[in-house]
């Protein structure tokens, strides 16, 4: 291991944090998707620092399912902004704030 | 050496996110967040998962990136004040094309470490070889699993997408 494993975690741990920002922040429903994504991203880079310091390859797995839960989750969400934007013809979150509409 | 290597990268890492979650055209937003998954890769290789690094790159930046400017792009989402001008302006581009700079210079530090002796390569990394074993045996059913939900991924976002369907029609009249 080239550095130690807390430093993997303390990268990560920014990263989330600014991914959680981003989603919590921004008003802008393809930036809120980004934010979701660089979560995503800073658990897989605390997977692979994991597996890197067990010497264990069941972490690069989890990543590869992460990856694939990623990009079904990714299709999904982008379909739902675009049929929320044909029904209220914006991607701001503030329109989309109550559930029976 | 691939100790300094990986501040360096968690420092681009860093920088491109935050450039990527303040930025008010996601468009831009997009492209340094293509930069930050790149700079990972690199960080993916020097932990040992040469494989996940590339379909870090494989997959994030090249597919889930251009599907959002896709999406993006078709629901001209990106703010239009910009039109007027011919390009984009020197103090929009000049960030992620020293961010790109600095990761061609890590790109290339890691390979002139991969000539000598065994200085880049990590001392522990899982072969493509073990991954597949690992991959399609012990965790074969996780595999199938994974591979039902992209299929169920792939027709709800048909079903989404669909045109004309009549209750979308009624819920815009209620709305």
């Amino acid at each position: 291991m080239i550095v130690p494993l807390g430093h993997v975690l303390f990268l990560s741990t920014i990263l989330f944090v600014l991914g959680f920002g981003c989603v919590l922040a921004r008003r802008n429903l393809i930036m809120v998707l980004i934010g979701v994504e660089i979560m995503l991203n800073a658990v897989g880079l605390t997977l692979v620092g994991a597996s890197a310091f067990w010497q264990q390859l069941d972490g690069q797995i989890m990543v590869i399912f992460l990856m694939a839960v990623t990009s079904a989750e990714v299709s999904i969400s982008l379909a739902m902004v675009v049929y929320l934007n044909r029904r209220k013809g914006t991607v701001d979150v503030r329109a989309f704030d109550e559930m029976s509409g | 050496m691939a100790t300094v290597l990986f501040y360096i990268l968690g420092f681009i890492i860093v920088i491109a996110t935050f450039l990527a979650v303040t930025r008010r055209n996601p468009v831009h937003a997009v492209i340094y967040l293509v930069n930050s998954f790149f700079a990972l890769a690199l960080l993916f290789y020097l932990l040992g998962a040469p494989l996940v690094a590339a379909w870090e790159v494989i997959v994030y930046a090249g597919a889930i990136m251009v599907l959002f400017l896709f999406i993006i792009m078709m629901l001209e989402l990106a703010p239009a004040t910009e039109e007027t001008r011919i390009g984009p302006t020197w103090a929009q581009w000049l960030p992620v094309l020293l961010l790109a700079l600095a990761l061609v210079a890590c790109t290339l530090m890691l390979i002139g470490l991969d000539g000598s002796v065994s200085q880049g390569v990590p001392n522990w990394y899982a072969t493509p070889r073990d991954f597949g074993f690992t991959l399609f045996g012990k965790y074969a059913l996780a595999v199938e699993v994974v591979s039902f939900q992209l299929l169920f991924a792939a027709v709800g976002a048909f079903y989404l997408g669909k045109q004309d369907a009549p209750q979308q029609k009624t819920g815009k009249e209620g709305s």
